[in-house]
C-alpha cells in the first residue's frame, strides 16, 4: 500500500515536470502563435458581423455576409479565383511530376542544377518576377509581342494585360511559373525513396515503364502527391502579388480574385468588415478543399 | 526488341532537349532583369529588343541609388535576420516539446498548429493591421517580423526534425542529473543543428519575399523594404524599365545567391516539412 502510493506520487511528480518544461518550451512559440496567427483570426470572424470603417463601428450581424452573395464583382473574383485554381493545380502538379521523373534518375549534379532552375522563379521574389514579365507583356516595348511576331504566331500588337480575354491567361502563365519549383522538389525526392527492390522485381518479370510507373511508383509517391495537390491549391487561391502589380484586378474586373478583392475593400476602401467576411469565406472554401483533397487520397488507398 | 530501344532512347533525348528549352525559359526572366539593368533608356524602349546590352551603363543603378534604396535593402536585411533568429530560436524549442515532452495538451495544440497552416495567412491581414497600430509597431518592420514568427511552418517542422533524437539519449542525459536546459542546449541543439539550418534559410527567403505583409504594414518611404520599393519605383514610373530593373536586380540577386549557396540545405527543409504533411 505504501509503495503504491510512494509510486504514484512519484509518476504524479515526474507528469507534473514534464508538464512544466513541456510548456516552458513551448512558451515562445505559443506566445508568438496566439498572439499573431490565432488572436488575429478570431478577431477576424468578429468584424467579419461589424460594419466596420473608417468613421464606423457598429454590429450588423450576418447582412456583410449577405451583401457578399449580392455582390456581382464578388462573384466574379470567385470565378477567376476558381479558373486560375483548376487550371493551375492539375498543370503544375503533372508538369512538376514530369519534370520530376526525368531528372530524379541524372548525375546529382544535373539534379541539382534543373532543381535550381526550376526554383529560381520562386527565389527571385513575386515583385521582381512580376516587373520584368510586366515589361515583357508591354504592348509597344515588350518582348513578347516582338518574338510571337518574328515567330508569326501573331501579325499584330497584342495588348495581352489590357484585354480582358488574355489578361487572366497571363497571370496563370506566370504563376504557374512561380508555382512549379516546390513540387519538383517533392517529387524528385519522393521519386528518390521509391523501393527499388520492388521496381527490379517488376522489371525482371517484363514490366513497361508504364505499368512500373502506374502500379509501383505512383502508389508510393501518393502522400506526396496529396500535399503538392494541397499547397498547389492554396497558393493559388492566394495569388495576389502578380495580380496587384501586373493589372490591379482590371481590366473590367477580369482578373480580380477573392484575395485581390479583400485587398481592395479592406485597404483601398477602408470596408474592413466586408473584407474580413471575404476572409472567412475564403477560409472555409481552402478548408473545404483541402478537406476535399485528403478524403478522395485517403479512399483511394 | 531493338526497335522499342531506339523508340524509347529517342523519347529521352526529346525530353532532355525539351527540359533544357524550359530551363532556358525558367532563367529568362531574372537574365532580362540583370541585362535590362545595364541597357541605356533608347535601348529599352527600342522596337526591336536587345538580347545583350552590348555598351552597358550605370546609370540606372546611379538613379536607383538617389532614392532611398540602400535603406531599402538594410530594412529588409534587418527584417529578414530578426525573423530568422526568433523563428529559429521559438521552432527549436517548440518543436522539441512537441516531439518529446509528454505534456497534456500536446495532441491538440499540434492539431491546432496543423489546422492553421492549411488556412491562407492573407486572410488574417486585416485585424492584424489594426492589431499593429494598437501597438504603435504599425511602419515598424516588427510589424512584419513579428506575424511571420508567429506563422507554426518552424514549430512544425522542427518536430519533424527532434522526432530521430534518440530517447536513451536523453534518458541518459537524465540520469546524469543534466537539467532541462541543460540537456536542450548541449544535446537536443548539436542533433537538430541541420533542420536549424534548413529552416534558417527557409524563413530568410519567405520573409525576404512576403510582398502582401509588407505592403499592408509598410507605407513610410524610408520604412519600405526592396520588395516595397520596386513595386514603388514601378506605381510611381511605370515605363523606366532600366531603373526598375535595377531596382529589381538589386532586390533579388542577393537572395538568388544566399539560395544557390545554401540550397542542399533549403531542399532538405522543403521536404522536411512535407513528410507526414
Amino acid at each position: 500500500m505504501m509503495q503504491t502510493q510512494k509510486i504514484s506520487r512519484k509518476l504524479k511528480a515526474t507528469r507534473r515536470q514534464e508538464n512544466i518544461a513541456g510548456y516552458l518550451f513551448m512558451a515562445p512559440s505559443l506566445l508568438f502563435f496566439v498572439g499573431f496567427v490565432v488572436f488575429p483570426m478570431a478577431m477576424c470572424l468578429v468584424t467579419s458581423t461589424f460594419n466596420y470603417t473608417m468613421s464606423d463601428f457598429t454590429f450588423v450581424g450576418l447582412s456583410n455576409y449577405v451583401e457578399l452573395f449580392q455582390d456581382a464583382i464578388f462573384g466574379k473574383s470567385l470565378i477567376n479565383t476558381v479558373i486560375i485554381v483548376v487550371v493551375s493545380v492539375p498543370t503544375v502538379c503533372l508538369f512538376s511530376l514530369w519534370v520530376a521523373s526525368l531528372i530524379y534518375k541524372l548525375k546529382d549534379i544535373y539534379t541539382s542544377a534543373f532543381r535550381c532552375v526550376f526554383y529560381l522563379p520562386v527565389v527571385t521574389g513575386s515583385v521582381a518576377v512580376t516587373v520584368v514579365w510586366k515589361w515583357m507583356f508591354n504592348p509597344y516595348y515588350g518582348l513578347l509581342n516582338y518574338v510571337f511576331k518574328e515567330l508569326g504566331i501573331i501579325t499584330q500588337s497584342v495588348n495581352w494585360l489590357g484585354n480582358a480575354d488574355t489578361a487572366l491567361w497571363c497571370i496563370i502563365v506566370i504563376l504557374f511559373t512561380t508555382s512549379v519549383g516546390q513540387p519538383i522538389v517533392l517529387y524528385v525526392s519522393a521519386l528518390s525513396n521509391v523501393d527499388h527492390s520492388l521496381v527490379e522485381a517488376a522489371e525482371v518479370d517484363g514490366a513497361t515503364d508504364l505499368q512500373v510507373f502506374w502500379r509501383i511508383k505512383w502508389p508510393q509517391i501518393m502522400p506526396t502527391t496529396l500535399y503538392i495537390l494541397v499547397i498547389t491549391t492554396i497558393n493559388s487561391f492566394q495569388c495576389f502579388a502578380l495580380i496587384q502589380l501586373l493589372t490591379s484586378g482590371g481590366p473590367m474586373y477580369s482578373t480580380s480574385t477573392i484575395m485581390y478583392y479583400i485587398y481592395y475593400e479592406a485597404f483601398k476602401l477602408q470596408r474592413y468588415g466586408y473584407g474580413s467576411a471575404m476572409g472567412v469565406i475564403l477560409a472555409v472554401i481552402i478548408a473545404a478543399f483541402s478537406a476535399l483533397q485528403f478524403r478522395l487520397a485517403k479512399s483511394d488507398n | 526488341m531493338d526497335h522499342s530501344v531506339q523508340k524509347t532512347t529517342a523519347y529521352k533525348v526529346i525530353c532532355i532537349l525539351l527540359l533544357i528549352v524550359l530551363a532556358i525559359l525558367f532563367t529568362f526572366p531574372l537574365y532580362w532583369i540583370i541585362t535590362g539593368s545595364f541597357k541605356d533608356a533608347r535601348t529599352i524602349n527600342a522596337a526591336i529588343p536587345t538580347w545583350f546590352p552590348t555598351q552597358p551603363t550605370v546609370d540606372n543603378y546611379m538613379r536607383l541609388f538617389e532614392k532611398p534604396a540602400m535603406r531599402w535593402m538594410l530594412n529588409t536585411v534587418f527584417m529578414c535576420a530578426m525573423t530568422l533568429l526568433l523563428t529559429c530560436v521559438t521552432a527549436a524549442m517548440g518543436g522539441y516539446a512537441l516531439a518529446k515532452k509528454n505534456f497534456t495538451g500536446r495532441k491538440l495544440i499540434f492539431s491546432i498548429f496543423v489546422c492553421a497552416m492549411a488556412l491562407p495567412k492573407q486572410v488574417i491581414l486585416i485585424p492584424l493591421l489594426k492589431e499593429m497600430a494598437f501597438l504603435k509597431l504599425h511602419n515598424t518592420l516588427w510589424a512584419v517580423i513579428l506575424p511571420t514568427v508567429g506563422w507554426p511552418f518552424g514549430v512544425f517542422l522542427m518536430k519533424q526534425f527532434s522526432e530521430n533524437i534518440p530517447d536513451e539519449m536523453l534518458e541518459a542525459a537524465k540520469i546524469d542529473g543534466a537539467g532541462e536546459a541543460l540537456t536542450f542546449t548541449q544535446i537536443v541543439f548539436p542533433m537538430i543543428k541541420p533542420g536549424v539550418g534548413a529552416l534558417a534559410i527557409f524563413t530568410f527567403i519567405t520573409a525576404w519575399n512576403d510582398y502582401f505583409l509588407q505592403l499592408i504594414m509598410l507605407n513610410d518611404t524610408n520604412a519600405l523594404t526592396i520588395s516595397l520599393g520596386i513595386a514603388k519605383l514601378q506605381s510611381e514610373l511605370s515605363t523606366d524599365y532600366g531603373l526598375i530593373m535595377a531596382g529589381a536586380a538589386l532586390g533579388s540577386i542577393p537572395i538568388v545567391l544566399i539560395f544557390l549557396l545554401f540550397q542542399k540545405f533549403f531542399t532538405k527543409g522543403i521536404t522536411m516539412g512535407a513528410v507526414k504533411g
